[in-house]
């Protein structure tokens, strides 16, 4: 539960605070990834957490574990697999017809259960709005730490989970500790974190667990589920190309041409936050801090400026190029590529360009 | 029927700077605002009052000048502002907020009725965590609807509650039953205007003030610094990446311009090239 209600001092405060483990906690070991289930898909973000547990794991010399929960035995045993050949060395499988659905309260009691059973150090959850839902009951429960969107997870030298997330609106980033209770809590959005290697073939054991639950005493029931329709859906996160625009455009007229190279690029099309208030684009379309994080090959941003809060969205992009007409706009400090230039005029040039490009290689082929 | 709203006072952090220098926030001279996303929580549970008639308290923690957040919150029609104030609180992480918070939430029952709902926002600006009204919901042991986009019905004589509730690649319709937690999803509502007659209500109203000790609260050692699990070791700001953009240069005309950034974005990546040829080949 982390973050300084109050402007902590940087230094002096609590900032000295020594680790003095209370003795019943030492027995808590290993590094957990609470993974994410719904509707029998495994989200990403689970896989991408596996990854960096397995090195928080290595790091501390011990075992990086899975915990999946849900009704159907057969996609819980596929999803076991996957968490193997991500680099979990022990699934903690849960499975109960009471778990047909996401509930705060079959969840909160399935995982506090396990931890007081089995007594993880670091507890890992997505940022999404199961692992929010899920973290912030589970740590009350559990009375211990939770750090909410980190950007960066560490070991430091005396052991301790060291969890840097932005604060102040991501002006700043701040490092934040649970020295002296267990288990470690901490939620890392999706696409913070690259995506681990999986190996195939690779496998752990299985701890089966029993849940003792019984549907009658559940307060909460799922009356129905309405999946999004896939053809409004954004997946900006996911995607290998991005093309975005900011208040640089001028107008939402002109936001059409950051569509329209969106097209001829297969991409995924985004903003800055302005351009949500305005209404030029929805809010899943936002990108950055309080929008998504996204990890594109290729990320090409139209008229942003590339204030702090758009820069945390998309750090991870392995190619970052910026259109903009000053050439002394922040973007240009995280960039790899900049022009200095109209966005209005060169991005339907760059829409053409690119056709032609891909039309001639198409006939040559 | 009792409503309360849990609200924050925040700065207006649109308007934050940071110090070049020292890395600190400047906070002189930054305006604050109630919390965005808790105007949603606050709007809601007005119009369920209008609808079924009732009371809506609103809450906040804060110093002691956050009073002026309930009074903006009376202004929009608010019947009731309770101010949780008291040096021992600062420094709270969201655990000890909630403490804090559930504790007076148990003296509002006491003294002005049991709520059926307590609403939270779904995050704070300044802390960005979506952790306290979850935390309040497990203290108090109340059933928890969060991501809430929808209030489908409420039977308040039956206690039973339906909602739809915003989930990963869709939407729940969940019922639970009364006492519930609901933190309220972004842009499901418009916030009303004030009213003169309630601006005039709210600038003679008086804020309940309470303290720790007011709510019961007895050991300390669970509120503020000292109740806070975690411990924020360094704060700092982001590093600079060491090289910049590399500027394409091209001739003046705009084809130009695009076509000496298509190369050089293919020159960069060339998995990125093959994708797109290999997805064009693929499309026509
Ligand atoms: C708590 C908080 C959270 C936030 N979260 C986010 C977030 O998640 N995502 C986000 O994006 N922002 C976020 N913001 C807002 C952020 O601080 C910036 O205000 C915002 O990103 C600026 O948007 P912009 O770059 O589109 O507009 P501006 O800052 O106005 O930049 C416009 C840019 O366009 C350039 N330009 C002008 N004309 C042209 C032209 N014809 N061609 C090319 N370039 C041109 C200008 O030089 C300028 O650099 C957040 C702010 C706060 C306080
Ligand atoms: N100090 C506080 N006083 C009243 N309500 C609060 C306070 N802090 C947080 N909340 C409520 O809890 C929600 C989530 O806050 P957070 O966990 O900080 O993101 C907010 O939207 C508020 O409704």
């Amino acid at each position: 539960m982390a973050e300084e209600k109050k402007p902590a001092p940087a230094a002096g405060g609590r900032a000295n605070t020594k680790k003095e483990l209370p003795e019943h906690f030492k027995a808590y070991k290993h590094v957990w990834v609470a993974v994410e289930i719904e509707h029998g898909q495994v989200h990403t973000v689970s896989y991408e957490l596996l990854g960096e547990g397995r090195k928080l794991a290595d790091k501390r010399g011990v075992e990086l574990a899975a915990v999946v929960m849900g009704n159907d035995r057969a996609s819980l045993e596929e999803a076991a697999v996957a968490c193997f050949e991500y680099g979990a060395d022990c699934v903690y499988l849960v499975c109960d017809p009471a778990l047909a659905h996401y509930r705060n309260e079959t969840a909160t009691k399935v995982l506090t259960d396990l931890v007081n059973t089995y007594q993880p150090e670091i507890l890992l959850l997505g940022a999404t709005n199961l692992g929010r839902d899920l973290a912030g009951s589970v740590a009350t429960t559990l009375l211990t730490g939770l750090t909410a969107d980190c950007t960066e997870l560490e070991i430091d030298d005396e052991g301790s989970l060291a969890a840097t997330r932005p604060t102040f609106g991501g002006s700043l980033l701040c490092t934040i500790f649970t020295l002296n209770f267990r288990p470690q809590m901490a939620t890392v959005r999706p696409r913070v974190l690259a995506m681990p290697e999986r190996v195939p073939g690779r496998t752990g054991r299985i701890v089966e667990f029993d849940p003792k639950l019984v549907e009658d005493d559940v307060v909460t029931k799922v009356l129905d589920f309405i999946a999004d329709r896939d053809s409004d859906k954004a997946n900006l996160p996911y995607a290998d190309v991005v093309v975005a625009g900011g208040l640089g455009l001028g107008s939402v007229e002109n936001f059409q041409l950051v569509k329209e190279l969106a097209e001829v690029l297969g991409a995924e099309y985004g903003g800055s936050r302005p351009l949500v208030q305005k209404g030029w684009i929805t809010s899943d379309r936002q990108i950055g801090q309080t929008g998504k994080t996204i990890r594109p090959k290729l990320y090409i941003a139209a008229g942003i400026s590339g204030a702090i809060q758009h820069r945390v969205g998309v750090e991870g992009a392995d190619l970052i190029v910026a259109i903009n007409t000053d050439p002394n706009a922040p973007i240009f400090e995280f960039a790899h590529l900049g022009i200095v230039a109209d966005a209005v005029t060169l991005l339907p040039a760059l829409t053409e360009a690119f056709a032609k490009r891909l039309r001639i290689n198409r006939l040559a082929s | 029927m009792h409503i309360v709203v849990c609200i924050k006072q925040v700065p207006d952090s649109a308007q934050i700077r940071v110090h070049p220098v020292t890395n600190t926030i400047m906070r002189q001279g930054v305006p604050t605002i109630i919390n965005p996303y808790d105007l949603f929580a606050l709007e809601e549970a007005l119009r369920l009052r209008d609808t079924f008639g009732g009371v809506v308290t609103v809450l906040t923690m804060g110093p002691p000048t956050a009073a002026e957040s309930l009074r903006k919150a009376l202004t929009f029609g608010a019947d009731r502002g309770v101010l949780l104030t008291d040096r021992y609180f600062a420094g709270s992480d969201t655990l000890a907020t909630s403490f804090a918070l559930s504790m007076a939430l148990k003296k509002v029952a006491a003294e002005f009725g049991q709520p059926e709902i307590v609403f939270t926002g779904k995050q704070t600006i300044d802390g960005d965590t979506a952790q306290v009204g979850p935390g309040i919901a497990k203290r108090l042991n109340y059933n928890q609807l969060t991501y809430v986009s929808k209030i489908v019905d409420a039977d308040f004589a039956g206690g039973v509650i339906r909602v739809e509730r915003r989930a990963e690649g869709g939407t729940q319709v969940l019922q639970s039953r009364l006492p519930v937690l609901i933190t309220m999803l972004e842009a499901t509502n418009e916030m009303r205007r004030g009213s003169v007659e309630n601006a005039l209500i709210a600038a003679r109203a008086q804020a309940i003030t309470w303290n720790a000790a007011d709510v019961g609260i007895e050991d300390l050692t669970k509120c503020g610094l000292r109740g806070s699990p975690t411990i924020v070791k360094k704060v700092f700001a982001p590093t600079a990446r060491t090289e910049k953009a590399v500027l394409v240069e091209a001739d003046g005309s705009t084809d130009g311009m695009a076509d000496a950034l298509i190369d050089a974005i293919f020159e960069r990546a060339p998995a990125v090239e093959e994708d797109l040829f290999e997805q064009a080949a693929r499309q026509y």
